[in-house]
């Protein structure tokens, strides 16, 4: 079926408008629920954290609603509580994300906030020591986490010494004890910046409105001016990096084996995600989970993902069994994976992959945060606003052929990373 | 010949039980077949959910068959006669939707999620599992380890662990006292015709609920639901559920010791039932204690700073993180509230923290901007949800299950009503000492 130009987020009613001060702003209006929705980015990341100095971009971020020039952690929270709104900002390796989300009428509420949290934080003493604790505590329970520590382990595997991506974002608890509150002061005054800067504002506001508020707010902020310069890449590996983790007294075994994949703005990028829709996704978790879960029962979840984003994020197969069927399951896993390589997909998986990839498109738009996310990922990644409307033929012109081609390019029989974390030796 | 002698069967039509006024509100019918139908029109998107509900969950289970509520749940992704495994969730996938199922205390659901112009497939899909669930042998056994598979991933959550011990510790002879997952003995021992007895005792429309949300007509919706469910054929009346929990004489107190270096502290009392006249009172306590996304209800997100007890136990560094859960069920259940305990902190300092606290709530009346506050986070949380077809369903179908759907709809309205007085009347009925479970999770 042909999609409808006025039910998709569009060229046509998102309205978008560049500042002299870096910033873009885009806005869609949509009346059918009382809310509004702030969705956006700054540049600064945790690609920018020296080595030693791992979490800082996220513990700065962690600290911005901690306290502002104009109101302290108590009053900003009261204030955003009070009438039911959510306000978030957090780091992640490129960017730092903010969103917020309120009632109509308490959007200029919480655009204050963002801006006073962004622009003018004041790190209070206490405040830093409070947030360090949630942290460490945070990373205490990720040391006992199987997932979590696979997770970590996988991409210290993956990406060569010294990658940003190989870190963790959160850092680890000799660098979040060494962070000052001086060192956390000068990050934001160094990394944060209207450069760059994208906001994405859906819902129940009048779009003349919505951009003057957030003018008003953000139109005389200039901020950092950094050149970050390009995000590194990372090589295909050469060898098997692997690692397996010792967590005693768990009944589960978490696996991560993977490899650096295609980049949101990849020419391959949508070949590679069809791909990997077939590889472990479709379904109840394409051909990984029709082999690791559905015919040897040996997990309850397997599956693959592609991160994509800015830089060379991984495209890794993620499962969790039995400490005892670990060996069990992952020659499983990497027969799929070869499976890719040596053999095209099949008629049938490509025609069904690429219906679910066009038909559940109206699913993820049904609220004003699938709405923004949609629009600040147009924006971020140069896809262009009427992506929507091209989405179905782009998808239309994918071909068992693209996809082997993209399989070859990133995956890899042998040479992957493969982190294990669970009890050793059951 | 009169006009009579020409009619079809009137049996063969849904009783209407509520319909929409002015474009607002839903249809209600029940089939002759006892299933109830739940219809609510919703044209921003072009997106349906369609939901199946059936009134059985834990709650229902006896000792040697917990979990199979559960276990009968996914069976039903295994495959019918005329959807082999596999051959339904590729269906729903190409189609555009997404599916999944649930199974809690009181309910097993199923539903999808699709583009508007496929919402038959989900009705083809429901109708045929309520009747036609094959549960090969084959097929018992892998998911057999699947779900044991499912319980060890849980266990690897200290909370998780907690949670349970707590839980048990409250109820000695009502079915809420296991977790859904169920216990490892029975999840080995369970026969493939366990699972399909209980599957033919309880999936039947008498026993079911179906909701749909979205872009349809609701009179044109009523139809094609009678012309696919309509033919199932009316199950027997359902085994009564004759337990009540004794009442509890004396705290309760448990300690879970497991891997890890952190500890928390869970603490429940034993809570009225979604359909008491506490409920709402109890949900604006639980608001002003520990914040809007304590509510559990309409999605959440919320953070919680402002809330007495993150004042009183994170601001003062005893604790990481706080929250408080209050469920909406059929018998009456637990109100919890639950702490992470900061590294260097015991979870004695958490414990007597939050007694201060429920202390205050029991000895002096809140304020009536807190309660204003609840109210007004309620009101932006039921905004937030009502944007997702697939959040509507959900609530339309289990508000059904331990009330009805007009629980759903009043709530704000109920919630609008409760005052100081009353949040102080629940406090000291329900927060007493004497009413709770205490947990302690004590890494070793």
């Amino acid at each position: 079926m042909p999609l409808d130009p006025e039910s998709v987020p569009n060229s046509r009613n998102i309205v978008r408008r560049q500042y002299a001060n870096g910033m873009t702003v885009l806005v869609k209006e949509n009346f059918s629920s009382p809310s509004v929705v702030i969705d956006g980015l700054v540049r600064a990341g945790a690609a920018d954290d020296a080595p030693g100095k791992a979490g800082l971009s996220a513990f700065t971020a962690d600290m911005l609603m901690r306290g502002t020039a104009k109101r302290s952690f108590a009053q900003i929270y009261e204030a955003i509580e009070a009438v039911g709104a959510t306000v978030d900002i957090s780091s992640g390796i490129n960017v730092t994300s903010f969103s917020a989300k309120s009632l109509a009428e308490d959007f200029a509420l919480v655009v204050d906030i963002l801006a006073e949290a962004l622009q003018c934080p004041t790190f209070p003493e206490g405040e830093v020591e409070k947030e360090r604790g949630e942290i460490l505590t945070s990373l205490q329970e990720r040391a006992n986490d199987t997932r979590r520590m696979a997770g970590l382990t996988f991409r210290e595997l993956l990406y060569p010494s010294g990658h940003p991506y190989g870190r963790s974002v959160e850092g680890y608890p000799d660098t979040i004890r060494s962070i000052t509150r001086g060192e956390l002061t000068q990050y934001h005054r160094s990394a944060y910046g209207a450069q760059g800067l994208i906001v994405s504002i859906v819902g129940a506001i009048k779009t003349e409105e919505a951009f003057r508020m957030w003018e008003d707010a953000f139109g005389p902020w200039i901020g950092a001016r950094v050149d970050r310069g390009p995000i590194p890449a990372a090589p295909r590996l050469t060898e098997r990096r692997e690692k397996r983790v010792d967590i005693p007294g768990k009944m589960q075994s978490d696996i991560v084996l993977g490899f650096v994949g295609p980049s949101r703005a990849a020419p391959d990028y949508l070949d590679a995600r069809l791909g990997n829709s077939i590889l472990g996704m479709f379904g109840l978790g394409g051909r990984l989970g029709e082999k690791v879960r559905e015919k040897s029962g040996l997990a309850y979840y397997c599956y693959s993902q592609i991160e994509g984003g800015l830089g060379p994020g991984a495209w890794r197969a993620i499962a969790g069994v039995d400490p005892r069927n670990v060996d069990k399951a992952l020659p499983l896993i990497q027969a799929e994976i070869k499976r890719m390589l040596d053999t095209k997909v099949t008629a049938r998986e490509l025609k069904e992959n690429k219906s679910y990839a066009i038909g559940s498109m109206p699913i993820g738009l049904e609220t004003n945060d699938g709405v923004a996310g949609v629009i600040l990922d147009m924006e971020l990644y140069g896809l262009g606003l009427n992506y929507l409307i091209e989405y179905p033929d782009k998808i239309n012109a994918i071909t068992a052929a693209s996809i082997q081609a993209a399989a070859q390019k990133y995956l890899d029989a042998d040479n992957f990373a493969l982190a294990v974390a669970g009890p050793l030796g059951v | 010949m009169p006009k009579t002698a020409v009619r079809k069967p009137a049996a063969a039509r849904p009783r209407i039980v509520a319909r929409p006024r002015n474009g607002h509100g839903v249809l209600k019918a029940v089939l002759p077949n006892g299933l109830t139908v739940i219809l609510k029109e919703n044209h921003n998107a072009p997106v349906v959910t369609f939901w199946a509900w059936y009134r059985v969950g834990s709650r229902h289970e006896r000792t040697g068959i917990t979990g199979i509520s559960h276990w009968v749940e996914h069976m039903l992704f295994k495959g019918t006669p005329r959807f082999p495994a596999g051959s339904a969730d590729r269906y729903v996938s190409r189609e555009g939707g997404v599916w999944n199922g649930g199974t809690w205390l009181d309910f097993t659901y199923y539903f999808e999620t699709m583009p508007a112009e496929k919402f038959e497939v989900a009705l083809e899909l429901e109708s045929d599992r309520m009747a036609n669930g094959q549960f090969k042998p084959r097929e018992v056994a892998s998911e057999r380890t699947v779900i044991i598979s499912e319980k060890q991933g849980s266990e690897n959550n200290p909370r998780h662990l907690l949670s349970e011990e707590v839980q048990a510790a409250a109820f000695k002879a009502h079915g809420y006292g296991h977790e859904t997952i169920g216990h490892l003995c029975d999840l080995q021992s369970m026969t493939r015709d366990d699972l399909y007895n209980h599957y033919r005792t309880y999936y039947a429309p008498n026993n079911a609920v179906v909701v749909a949300v979205g872009a349809f007509k609701a009179d044109e919706a009523l139809a094609q639901i009678n012309r696919r469910f309509g033919k199932i054929k009316r199950g027997p009346a359902m085994p009564p559920y004759t337990v009540v929990e004794p009442e509890q004489r004396g705290e309760r107190r448990v300690t879970v010791e497991g891997p890890g270096q952190t500890a928390y502290v869970e603490l429940a009392y034993h809570a009225p039932a979604a359909q008491d006249p506490d409920f709402p009172a109890l949900v604006a306590l639980d608001a002003i204690l520990a914040g809007a996304s304590g509510l559990s209800i309409f999605g959440g997100g919320a953070t919680n700073a402002s809330s007495r007890l993150y004042k009183a136990l994170v601001d003062t560094e005893l604790a990481t993180e706080v929250g408080g859960s209050v469920i909406p069920t059929v018998d009456p259940y637990l109100y919890s509230l639950s702490a992470t305990v900061r590294n260097g902190h015991t979870p004695a300092e958490v414990e007597a923290a939050f007694d201060r606290e429920i202390d205050r709530a029991v000895d002096e009346r809140v304020q009536a901007e807190e309660l204003a506050k609840a109210i007004k986070q309620a009101k932006a949380q039921f905004a937030y949800g009502s944007e997702s077809v697939t959040n509507q369903g959900f609530w339309y179908g289990w508000s059904e299950v331990f009330a009805d759907y007009r629980w759903f709809e009043t709530y704000l309205d109920r919630l609008a009503a409760v005052t100081v007085e009353d949040v102080q009347r629940v406090a000291r009925k329900y927060l007493r000492r004497s009413n709770r479970v205490v947990g302690h999770y004590l890494p070793k």
